[in-house]
């Protein structure tokens, strides 16, 4: 028996110079942050307050860094298959071979959802939900940490695919047959599949650990109609985490045992049906689109309210909205797939339900267009991204309608249309929100402001960028351009191609922008310091305590009477000229311990995944056998949580004077 | 590039049938929508598209409407809604002192039945649309004319596409000749991977699955060559999955069976296996023959396994 497995030398694609080249590169950085952490002698403070903490805001910062470098990642492949594209035309075969170019679609599409989009979205709300509902952590620390630590974990794996092996050449849906070993024998989809597996387990972690803390954990007074929108979009988006991801999780685990030991769930032969894992994994995919932007509605309803100086529109609608979109969430997955040659009436039934979703999705448009009536809309950066979603997201909502009535589904299935379609809810929506949550919530993590010229100009760039790069996608899909071609022979198509190359360019210059806002504002950060706790004049209890918050959140936890509960509570000091502090009595609380569970059990997570990838049973043994005696280490722990003595709670409020709750 | 088997790509002003068609086209059009005409004079700048804008037969037309339909009625909502949220925003911005500020406007019954009603009454409009729309054109429902169809049997290969016509009892790849304004009665198969055969100047797309017979039916009007392609990934050759459509007269087409007939070599089991096999960009060749039942052979998938297996990694990677 092989000791390394199918691992050998020629894993390493040393012939490659474009994918040694990004490998080189990312070595390179790898190194410079470690040598810079050695140099900074900052190796115990990451570790004591960073890589073992169980604090939902450090967690929810190192979700966030994640999601950034993965989105530089997934939009340098994005960048390589819009310039392959804008010149693989006609006899032309562009810089990019098929095998090369099918990894790079199908590393984008994986990345961009599962390690751009989803921890940017859970590290919002592993940040803001229990400042929101007033609580001092979620209901489960160290699960919170482990699940961070699983998602990495994933994206390590699918990193590593880069310079040792492949990714998978399938598309990021990696549909059986063409993902069954039958026809995809390398590793590609075997580090798809394990790195999805791996950080599946970690989202699970997260949905259960959020709908526990927003059902069972609240500040007193804090009824769920007097919850806070941003927690209800989190609720149904956790809820679709909890019913849809062991979905997904199942589905891998038949193609695992069709691959790994010669099952038959979706193999061509022998009784195996590849149509289940289509069905399967659009069961999981159409809730997962709703995961990712229900939390977006949320940012955006804040963000609105907060800046318009208004409470939201319609608060209860936009309750019903949100919950009626997560149940109906469940029952579109066939439009993915209206070409399958299903009957009429399933294919009507579903797109019609497809519509129906699209009912509450305008209901909220409305109810954001009216809180902005009669306000005082301030326009800064958050505001301005949500303004560009409104515009934007109504031109995706329709197009994905257009794509719900099933004859016009069968001209642009596939096609650039669809592409069009999907970034265009998807960069609309889902990142128009994170960023204008980034800007929104910044003060409130780092305690100072970031820098607003080059925020407008970030803005401008995406905005424009984003139009450039979909609106000619729209167009090609119209003209019969279907999607994934390495290179096409209709001249016509290549003006547009190089439209959208020029746009993804313009958004490129808009990531630099947030690059260098970031840069210009730590520099300026004395100036732009928040000392108030509240530089928006906001409206909900994340606003109530200290810039960056203490570790507890809230010395002593908030009473709620209302909802919008630090605005009605700012309205009622003014009228009653209350103190604007109440050194109150404090008592000692209990905080819960570090732990290097998770970061332990990713390092056997990882083990286990590249062994179980390689064929290298020896080390996947070992690898199990790890991660169980660190689970069993933490189960067996003695000191389970640490005491804050009355007096450093005391110390922190009298140093950081904010509009303490009454 | 001008490509004579492509008529589109000449100057639409030398063609008097395009400026014909583009007349009659913006009279059609004329009742309708705002957005269509706005749609129809972006496709007559951009000359002609060869898509789904540039239908040439019934069920591309029936597809085209549907598609102006749903979007003229949204259009009628979503145009307002942007428009309403710029302007909102700019009047109500914090600088504009004429403004009234309403800080406790956040409730309004009245406001609230209409925000819920605007949409839901869109979505019956475009709902009625979806639901007959997928009965009519539902792909395996024939299409209605005095003409006979002729039925073609479609195989999707690594990395090309095998037409099979039982009736004539020849085989094509990679090129499909067909009469016009008769039907043509698909029956779709695949090797291997799914795959969707698509002529979007035609219509409807299906997908291609082994095992599994899909059903589709189209018509060309006029005689033309159209692109055919596929629309669902199916690995390493997925670019050059394209076919020529030729539709000829009927006479036209009866000459071509013949010749069909009259060379190249002849399609059995045996024959088929090395066809299967994977290749790209392969050249359109015919078959003078092809051995009866070859199709549902291929579909029982007695001939499936090990058929389409690609070359091991890492050859795969390197070649």
């Amino acid at each position: 028996m092989d000791l390394l497995g199918k691992l050998g030398w020629s894993a390493i694609p040393l012939d490659q110079p474009i994918i040694m080249g990004a490998t080189g590169f990312m070595a390179l950085f790898i190194v410079f942050v470690l040598g810079w952490i050695t140099v900074k002698r900052a190796w115990p403070y990451l570790w004591n307050e960073w890589l073992t903490s169980v604090d939902h805001k450090r967690i929810g910062v190192m979700y966030i860094v994640l999601a950034m470098l993965m989105l530089l990642r997934g939009f340098s492949d994005a960048i390589m298959m819009r310039a392959q594209q804008a010149v693989a035309a006609g006899a032309a075969q562009g810089y990019l071979p098929p095998e090369h170019f099918d990894q790079i679609f199908s590393a984008h599409g994986t990345i961009m959802i599962f390690f751009m989009a989803m921890p940017f979205v859970i590290g919002v709300m592993n940040y803001v939900v229990p400042l929101q509902l007033g609580v001092r952590d979620m209901a489960f620390p160290t699960l919170n940490s482990v699940a961070l630590w699983l998602t990495a974990s994933g994206i390590l794996l699918t990193n590593i695919s880069l310079a040792v092996g492949e990714f998978a050449q399938t598309g990021w849906m990696a549909y059986p047959p063409l993902s069954e070993l039958q026809f995809s024998p390398g590793v590609g989809v075997d580090y798809y599949l394990w790195a999805l597996q791996i950080s599946g387990v970690g989202t699970l972690m997260t949905g259960i650990n959020f709908v526990t803390t927003i059902l069972k954990l609240r500040a007193p007074g804090m009824g769920l109609m007097r919850m806070p929108i941003f927690c209800w979009t989190a609720l149904a988006s956790n809820l679709l985490i909890v019913a849809a991801f062991p979905v997904l999780t199942a589905t891998f685990a038949m193609l695992l045992l069709d691959r790994y030991l010669g099952f038959h769930f979706f193999s061509i032969d022998a009784g195996g049906n590849p149509m289940m894992y289509v069905n399967l994994f659009w069961v999981w995919g159409h809730p997962e689109v709703y995961i990712l932007i229900l939390p977006a509605f949320g940012i955006f309803s804040e963000v609105v309210a907060t800046f318009s100086g208004k409470p939201l529109f319609g608060y209860r609608s936009m309750v019903a909205a949100t919950m009626a979109i997560c149940v109906l969430a469940f029952v579109v997955w066939l439009h993915h797939f209206f070409t399958m040659g299903a009957s009429a009436n399933v294919n009507g039934f579903f797109g019609i339900m497809t519509m129906i979703i699209a009912v509450p999705t305008g209901v909220k448009i409305f109810n954001w267009l009216f809180t902005m009536y009669g306000g005082r809309v301030r326009f800064t950066v958050p505001i301005l991204w949500s303004i560009g979603f409104m515009v934007t997201f109504v031109i995706g909502g329709m197009t994905g309608v257009l794509m719900a009535v099933p004859p016009a589904d069968f001209q642009l299935h596939n096609s650039l249309f669809l592409v069009a379609h999907f970034h265009n809810v998807i960069i609309g929506g889902v990142v128009f929100g994170l960023m204008a949550g980034y800007n929104y919530w910044f003060p409130k993590v780092f305690g100072f402001k970031l820098d607003e010229r080059w925020g407008k100009a970030s803005f401008w760039c995406w905005f424009i960028g984003f139009y450039l790069a979909f609106m000619p996608l729209y167009w090609l899909g119209l003209m019969g351009m279907t999607r994934r071609m390495q290179h096409y022979d209709n001249l016509a198509w290549q003006p547009w191609l190089v439209v959208a190359a020029l746009g993804a360019a313009v958004i490129l210059v808009g990531i630099v922008c947030q690059v260098v806002q970031l840069g210009v504002s730590i520099r300026d950060r004395e100036r732009n310091r928040d000392a108030t706790g509240d530089p928006w004049n906001g409206r909900t209890l994340e606003w109530s305590t200290a810039s960056p918050p203490p570790a507890w959140n809230f010395a002593n936890l908030p009473h709620v009477t209302d909802k919008d509960a630090f605005w009605s509570a700012k309205q009622r000091m003014r009228t009653k000229q209350a103190s604007l502090a109440k050194w109150g009595k404090y008592g000692p609380i209990e905080m819960p311990n570090n732990s290097a569970t998770g970061f332990i059990n990713a390092f056997f997570a990882v083990i286990i995944g590249f062994a179980m990838i390689w064929h290298i049973w020896w080390m996947a043994g070992l690898g199990i056998v790890g991660a169980l005696v660190t689970v069993l280490a933490f189960a067996f722990r003695d000191r389970e949580e640490v005491e804050i003595p009355a007096e450093q709670l005391a110390q922190f409020d009298r140093a950081h004077p904010v509009e303490v709750m009454a | 590039m001008k490509d004579p088997r492509h008529p589109c790509v000449q100057p639409p002003a030398t063609d008097p049938e395009f400026q014909q068609r583009q007349r009659r086209v913006s009279l059609d059009m004329h009742h309708r929508f705002l957005a269509t005409v706005l749609l129809i004079s972006v496709a007559a700048l951009s000359g002609c598209t060869e898509g789904v804008l540039d239908p040439k037969g019934p069920i591309a037309i029936a597809e085209r409407q549907i598609l102006f339909n749903a979007l003229g009625i949204m259009l009628a909502i979503v145009i307002p809604t942007i428009l309403a949220t710029l302007a909102v925003a700019a009047w109500f911005r914090a600088s504009n002192a004429r403004a009234r500020y309403l800080p406790d406007f956040e409730y309004s019954g009245r406001l609230e039945v209409l925000v819920w009603a605007i949409p839901a009454m869109t979505v019956i409009l475009v709902g009625g649309v979806a639901w007959v729309g997928a009965h009519e054109l539902d792909p395996r429902k024939p299409i209605a004319s005095a003409a006979t169809p002729i039925k073609v049997q479609v195989v999707s290969l690594d990395w090309k596409w095998l037409f099979i016509y039982p009736e004539q009892g020849i085989a094509t790849v990679n090129q499909l000749t067909v009469p016009v304004d008769t039907p043509v009665n698909f029956e779709l198969t695949s090797s291997g991977v799914m795959n969707s055969f698509f002529v979007p100047q035609l219509g409807s797309q299906i997908y291609t699955m082994a095992g599994m017979v899909t059903r589709l039916y189209l018509q060309a009007d006029h005689p033309a060559t159209y692109r055919g392609l596929s629309a669902q990934f199916s690995g390493e050759g997925f670019a050059d999955m394209r076919f020529n459509v030729d539709a000829v007269s009927a006479e036209d087409f009866a000459r071509w069976v013949e010749a069909t007939r009259n060379a190249g070599p002849a399609l059995d089991a045996r024959n088929y296996v090395d066809l299967a096999k994977p290749s790209k960009a392969v050249v359109p060749f015919t078959y003078r023959a092809v051995a009866t039942d070859l199709f549902d052979d291929i579909v029982s998938s007695g001939m499936q396994p090990n058929v389409a297996v690609r070359p091991d990694y890492p050859a795969q990677r390197t070649q």
